[in-house]
């Protein structure tokens, strides 16, 4: 996934990204951190082509995101928003599973099989047939991460996954994302994610980067952190 | 305030309706429905006949003939809208009542019509209550599907259904918020009435956008998955030995009894 000069303003006229840079390698998991309204949701929604229109290039897997490659784009950026009940929009699980594998165009028996996988992936076998209202928050954020998985996407882009998680389903998630070889880009506020799940950490703020490192060194740095609202773990 | 209205009308079990495919018993709901619609007014025993089927579907649900009844109060609204029958039909008068400056007089055939509309429309609401305590409502939305059912309008019902519960409970959360702040201090409490239902007002704007912002967010969540304005959706399983069983068992039964109500 790469980035590169990337700048964007709001039809209001609100810059909300400056000019970003960013590369992640293949199966790279980094945070995106920042203060409220730094650009991270803004940045997210660029990487599967949601919002363009602004100055430079988005590429994924060496496609550059325009609006003929749309489709083949978004099976490749797995977003998944913060909100389950947002993602989540099928009166079964099944269903939800099944639309991204539906709307790429395969075969019933490959859609099926992609569904089982993926619930299977996030340790949800077997809740195919239940009804998203009726589940869980933490077992709902599952669910929401298999609806791209089932996409075999190359990257996922993930909005606040852990946040109104209880401890445990906290846990249960980390783990979980931990198993997961896709390349990943984590927009959070939870520092203990980032410090147990991702390597590498890049601050963003005022719709800038203004770190890149190491998630070790960047949580070393406070003064750095508390400069941009942010807090060690 | 509860939403408890708003729960599941499935009943699990495991009965011979609960095991027919939905398809069949929307099919069976439906042709019920429309014979007893098509019934002509006074045939009391070719009612009879179609509330005997009725009942012959409750005992194949094993559900409890209670439920039915309490859930078929659903119907009783609807007598108002059918009052006006017993009068306006001529026939001989039955007893007459003083309303402001007119008399209103009751007839025989009014009485007969009234009644007739009561029973149809009481049997209809009974038929649908146990096709949905015995079909999930998922099933049921994929059984639209499998009849061609316009797409537009299944989708917009699955929607409807998905978010009737994440709205409900957000007009519960804006509830209590006001009732936490509903203190009452002294002898006066709230506002007036038309304060009162200014905050109200709100309250319903308030939700009315918050969904409104909500559908935004789905709209790109399904367009995040490739949607592109085409609903598609998996084929539907084939039907079965007992579901065509049924299926010409109660369309027989329901041809012979409007046959009957209109030859004899």
């Amino acid at each position: 996934m790469e980035v590169r000069g990337l700048r964007f303003s709001y039809p209001g006229g609100f810059p909300a990204l400056r000019g970003v840079d960013l590369i992640l390698d293949p199966g790279e998991k980094a945070a995106l951190v920042g203060p409220n309204g730094a650009g991270k949701s803004t940045l997210l929604l660029h990487l599967n082509g949601m919002l363009r229109g602004g100055e430079g290039e988005v590429r994924i897997a060496g496609l550059t995101v325009r609006q003929e490659n749309l489709g083949r784009v978004r099976a490749l950026v797995g977003l998944v928003f913060q909100n389950p009940d947002d993602q989540l929009f099928s009166p079964t699980v099944f269903e939800d599973v099944a639309f991204g594998p539906l709307y790429m165009g395969l075969e019933e028996p490959e859609v099926r099989r992609r569904v089982e996988a993926a619930l299977s992936a996030v340790h949800m076998d077997g809740y195919g047939s239940r009804m998203p209202h009726r589940l869980s928050l933490g077992e709902r954020k599952r669910v929401s991460i298999a609806t791209v998985l089932a996409m075999e996407p190359a990257v996922l882009a993930l909005d606040e996954p852990s946040s109104g998680l209880d401890p445990r389903s906290r846990r249960a998630l980390i783990r979980l994302l931990h198993e997961l070889p896709q390349a990943m880009l984590v927009a959070t506020h939870d520092m203990h994610l980032v410090r147990d799940l991702l390597p590498r950490t890049v601050i963003l703020d005022g719709g800038l980067m203004v770190a890149d490192g190491p998630t070790e060194e960047i949580l070393q740095d406070v003064r750095l952190l508390e400069e941009h609202g942010l807090e060690a773990p | 305030m509860s939403f408890l209205a708003l729960d599941e009308r499935f009943q699990q079990g495991a009965s011979l309706l609960h095991r027919l495919e939905a398809r069949t018993k929307l099919l069976v709901a439906l042709g019920f429905i429309f014979a007893t619609t098509l019934t002509p007014t006074g045939r009391w025993e070719v009612l009879g006949g179609l509330a005997a089927v009725l009942a012959v579907g409750v005992l194949l649900s094993r559900l409890s003939p209670l439920l039915v009844l309490r859930r078929s109060a659903l119907a009783l609204p609807f007598v108002l809208a059918a009052l006006p029958l017993l009068f306006t039909r001529e026939g001989e008068g039955l007893f007459t009542v003083p309303v402001l400056a007119w008399r209103w007089t009751a007839t025989d055939a009014g009485l007969e019509a009234l009644l007739t509309i009561l029973l149809k429309s009481w049997l209809s609401v009974c038929a649908a209550v146990v096709l949905t305590a015995t079909t999930p409502a998922p099933d049921l939305l994929r059984a639209l599907q499998g009849l061609h059912a316009p797409r537009v309008l299944v989708a917009t019902v699955s929607f409807m259904y998905r978010y009737i519960f994440v709205i409900g409970e957000e007009a519960q959360r804006l509830m209590r918020a006001r009732e936490c702040r509903s203190a009452v201090v002294g002898e006066s409490s709230g506002g007036t009435i038309r304060w009162r239902a200014g905050v109200l007002g709100n309250m319903v704007g308030s939700l009315f956008l918050r969904s409104y912002e909500r559908a935004e967010r789905i709209y790109d969540a399904m367009r995040s998955r490739g949607y592109d304005g085409e609903l598609k959706s998996l084929a539907t399983a084939s039907l079965r030995g007992a579901d065509y069983a049924m299926l010409a068992t109660v369309f027989a039964l329901l041809i012979a009894l409007e046959s009957y109500a209109r030859l004899s």
